[in-house]
């Protein structure tokens, strides 16, 4: 029975191996596409690695102890008392202990810098996006180019881009699986969001939280540019007849699947501190959880990159 | 009259559904109709519905998590064929309002309904026995507890034809489940069902608390316990202290939804991350409470079939209770992602990792268990070598997923929900499932076929990994959970090969159901009469299969942690009592099922606001409290002369 169990093993460790094999440029986590996925894909690897010196014993021991120790093999040893060894005992104590310490400076020091909250250090200054999640729908509002696009993330490649997040319904979470972190998007409270992409490139990006009937359908595609392509698709965008006030924001907010791409070429100005206001109408004192009023921006000892 | 309920609440439009109603009911009319042609209401009634005997209330608790079992395993078929069917131009064949309830509905009742019930089924019948006591500490209660997780069961299954299921999945995050969003009675169906079941687990984990406290034999003191008995006890003490969370955080959103408050809305000072966080309060030791009891079985199961005592039985203890306190811990690594400090994140994720710790240290005990054993290849057996090495998989994801910054990109997708199948099927599920087989003869009387045990094994370990392997793939390509529909043709052949997996575990399912024919078939041929098929070590293998209702007709004295074995080397095992004296033990009530079928009203009218109804189950509640209360005339005495024969013809049976 047991030979039965080794070829199953065997068996299903190729299938793995031929799965992970089969689509490895389509693994959007292992195959990033910016500086943050890039360093969390590092992180990941790291901490595999470091686990499997536990786990391969565990493995090894796990086929090797039942196979010798089979009631039919009476020429191995049987010790029926057998119950304690100190020196095992340390052994079984210390590693995963060690492993855990390692592993705990790991996450220490890579959380803190990949902090979400956390610029980007690079030379260039950063793009500003205020992300508005919506039923069920993006909405993307660039306020120092006053313009605002519904469905579509549109950035310059190898610019840092800072994202301002909220939600005008239930709770998301905004990602782009290439480009690295994720974060929730929660109604009267902002969350703040850090990414770049490292070449141009059409980036899949979704709600990765779920939050109703049209939640499947709630992707975008986040499209990174050239720089020049960058102003000239502002340029284009400034063009649009269509324009963002009020009026227009509560018509396009109300709950839809499969909203088409929309282009506005002025928004009403601070639309996203107002979407946010909206769910603090009592004024709350500034909350001891990330962001949650509106006048606490920079939290967590980050400084902020205005 | 009827508040909010109307004809229009049967999901008629919807074939699968009503398919699985008409087939249900149809179930439910034949197995009435064959109690009524053999005559068995009486039986039923009077050895079943109303006892107070742990060890029947344990087999009713098992039956209704094998029936959950099949409706929760059928709702996982339903989504993978789903989204094996949705990509692309095609919906599949479940629009999002249904499948956002089968999701919903696949977890609540896999957590609450099936694994809490087999976990509370398996202390019932063991229990008492592994620690030498003839009952638990509260009989009564107990057999309120198992009413009111039928009620709460009954009550999920009735919101598959009258009215919806949740649309917001299991977890029931705010503000999805405030009235705004979720106005339909599906969210009040999860709400009430989770209260029902949740207070009769709180009752359990304190009537197992006190009587594992309370009512050990002579001589077992806390470092002798079998190790399913502290696992257990460990279990019980993560019950009391962390359903009430559930039962807060369940009514406050209660009151959000009938009463207009806003503790979790999104306006008016509401916090959603309150409930959040209240929520995996709970949740996250909920996931040990279902799993530590499975690693007492492991325990059990592996020093019986390696003939040799348990390794490190100290550090087990101490790994055990090291659990316990961790699991308080780390709740919050459950949403990392909601824009915490770092050094928030840090301390919950090494918090987490610290888990690992005593989960590790445990693999090598079993491990070193085996070393040196003369081990024998049984059913049981079986499923904790699977796990072992299975479960190890899971711990590594899962610490990977402690990993704030790797959690940042594979949050909410399927590798998430990978690694938790891979904690709870292997872990929670194979175990209860050793469980079943090595205690299926003590409890009823006879052993269960070994040839189609290990069929269903190879079945479920098999479409395991074809099921769950692809999900963590899934999660590296980026696909977030609970998907009705998806466009990346990429993900297609994963999502085949899982649907594929489910299939073959479906096949499993089918051959333990054959399994349990083919065993009832040849009990005759097969009835243990010793009491003690595997050669056990632990006090339940002392007395007979199934036990006399009063287990030990002697409350033995415990000298070592395998205190039967201890007996068994000492040649006393098989030595019959000289005298015997007058047992009393508690008498059959059917107080317990009426405070099930009351609070099945209460909770079916509060979900469509009947207030009639409600205030009527409300009383009939209270008033059966009041009456056992006044019942001064509880228990009956069981003779010596009545003793003394059963126990004769026991030790008739085993000289033969």
């Amino acid at each position: 029975m047991k030979r039965k169990s080794k070829f199953v093993l065997i068996g299903l460790a190729s299938l793995c191996v031929a799965i992970f094999l089969a689509g490895c440029s389509d693994m959007l986590i292992l195959n990033p596409k910016g500086p943050i996925g890039d360093a969390e894909r590092y992180v990941i690897y790291v901490a595999i690695a470091l686990m499997l010196i536990v786990v391969i014993p565990v493995f090894v021991m796990a086929i090797w102890f039942p196979w010798k120790y089979r009631a039919s093999n009476t020429k191995a040893t049987y010790a029926p008392k057998w119950s304690y060894s100190v020196r095992i005992d340390l052994v079984i104590w210390l590693v995963p202990i060690a492993i855990v310490t390692a592993l705990s400076i790991l996450v220490w020091v890579e959380t803190h810098r990949l902090n979400p909250y956390k610029p980007i250090d690079s030379g260039v200054k950063p793009i500003h996006i205020e992300a508005v999640s919506l039923d069920w729908k993006w909405l993307f509002i660039y306020p120092d180019q006053d313009i605002a696009v519904v469905n579509e993330l549109v950035f310059p490649a190898n610019v840092p881009l800072s994202f301002r997040i909220t939600s005008d319904t239930v709770m998301t979470s905004f990602f782009i699986p290439q480009l690295g972190s994720q974060i929730y998007a929660m109604a009267g409270m902002q969350t703040r969001l850090h990414l770049m992409a490292d070449e141009p490139g059409v980036y899949h990006g979704q709600n990765q939280q779920f939050s109703g009937r049209g939640f499947s359908q709630m992707h975008f595609k986040a499209i990174a540019v050239a720089s020049v392509e960058f102003e000239a698709w502002v340029q284009k965008t400034k063009h649009s007849s269509d324009k963002l006030d009020m009026a227009r924001y509560e018509e396009m907010g109300k709950p839809s699947v499969g909203y088409p791409v929309t282009y506005f070429s002025t928004v009403k100005p601070d639309l996203f501190d107002h979407i946010m206001r909206k769910y603090n109408s009592m004024e709350m004192k500034p909350h001891a959880m990330g962001g949650k009023s509106v006048s606490t921006h920079g939290k967590n000892g980050v400084s902020e990159d205005s | 009259m009827f508040g909010k309920l109307s004809l229009s609440a049967i999901p008629y439009e919807s074939p699968i559904t009503m398919g699985a109603v008409g087939g249900a009911m149809l179930l439910g009319v034949l197995i009435l109709a064959l109690i009524t042609y053999f005559r068995k209401w009486p039986y039923l009634w009077k050895e079943w519905l109303t006892s107070l005997d742990p060890k029947r209330i344990g087999i009713m608790y098992i039956i209704l998590a094998l029936v959950m079992l099949l409706r929760g395993f059928s709702d996982a078929i339903l989504m993978r064929s789903q989204q094996v069917l949705a990509v692309g131009a095609s919906q599949g064949f479940l629009p999002p309002d249904h499948f956002n309830q089968i999701f919903g509905a696949h977890g609540s009742i896999m957590i609450v309904f099936m694994a809490m019930p087999f976990l509370a089924g398996l202390m019932n019948i063991v229990i008492p026995q592994q620690i030498g006591s003839r009952d638990v500490a509260f009989p009564f209660l107990n057999a309120v507890s198992l009413w009111l997780t039928v009620a709460g069961a009954i009550l999920v299954m009735v919101s598959l034809g009258v009215g919806e299921f949740s649309k917001a999945g299991w977890s029931g995050y705010a503000p999805l489940t405030e009235r705004q969003y979720s106005p339909g009675t599906g969210v009040d169906y999860w709400i009430w069902s989770f209260q029902i079941a949740g207070a009769a687990s709180l009752m359990s984990g304190i009537n197992f608390l006190v009587t594992i406290l309370k009512m050990r034999a002579p001589g077992m003191k806390l470092m002798r316990m079998p190790m399913f008995v502290w696992t257990t006890l460990v279990t019980n003490v993560l019950m009391i202290f962390a359903f009430p969370v559930l039962t807060v955080a369940l009514f406050l959103l209660t009151l959000d939804r009938y009463l207009g408050m806003h503790f979790f809305t999104n306006e008016l000072g509401g916090n959603m991350m309150m409930y959040t966080n209240l929520f995996w309060i709970w949740g996250h030791p909920e996931v040990y409470i279902v799993i530590l009891p499975a690693f007492g079985i492991f325990s059990e199961v592996v020093a019986t079939f390696s003939g040799k005592r348990l390794f490190g039985y100290t550090s087990l203890v101490y790994a055990t209770v090291a659990i316990m306190v961790l699991s308080f811990c780390v709740w919050l690594h459950h949403f990392f992602t909601m824009g915490a400090s770092p050094n928030v994140n840090i301390v919950f994720g090494i918090s987490t990792m610290m888990i690992a710790v005593p989960t590790g240290v445990k693999i090598f005990n079993w491990l070193f268990t085996m070393y040196r054993g003369r081990i024998r290849f049984t059913t049981p057996m079986y499923w904790t070598l699977a796990f072992i090495s299975t479960f190890a998989i899971g711990g590594m994801t899962g610490v990977l997923l402690s990993v704030p910054p790797a959690d940042y990109v594979l949050h909410n997708s399927l590798f998430l929900i990978a690694h938790f199948h891979n904690m709870l099927i292997p872990g929670t599920l194979f175990g209860f499932f050793a469980g079943y087989a090595y205690w299926f003869p003590k409890a009823i009387g006879f052993p269960l076929n070994e040839k189609w045990g290990k069929r269903a094994f190879w079945c479920w370990l098999i479409g395991f990994y074809l099921a769950f392997i692809p999900l963590y793939v899934l999660g590296f390509m980026g696909m977030p959970r609970r998907m009705q529909h998806f466009e990346n043709p990429a993900w297609h052949p994963y999502l085949i090969i899982a649907a594929v997996g489910s299939a073959v575990i479906a096949l499993g399912i089918l051959f333990q159901m054959i399994q349990l024919l083919v065993s009832i078939r040849e009990r005759h041929a097969n009835r243990d009469l010793t009491g003690d098929p595997w050669d056990g070590r632990t006090l339940e293998w002392s007395t007979a299969s199934p036990p006399a209702v009063y287990n030990f007709a002697e409350i033995p004295v415990v000298h070592d942690i395998d205190a039967f074995w201890d007996r068994k080397e000492k040649g006393v095992a098989y030595k019959q009592p000289e005298r015997y004296h007058d047992i009393q033990m508690p008498m059959n009530t059917s107080k317990g099922l009426l405070i099930g079928v009351f609070t099945f009203l209460f909770g079916f009218a509060m979900v469509w606001s009947i207030w009639w109804l409600a205030i009527l189950g409300a009383l009939g509640m209270i008033f059966m409290v009041i009456a056992r209360a006044c019942d001064d005339d509880t228990e009956y005495v069981i003779s010596t002369a009545e003793v003394a024969k059963i126990e004769n013809e026991r030790y008739r049976q085993l000289r033969t």
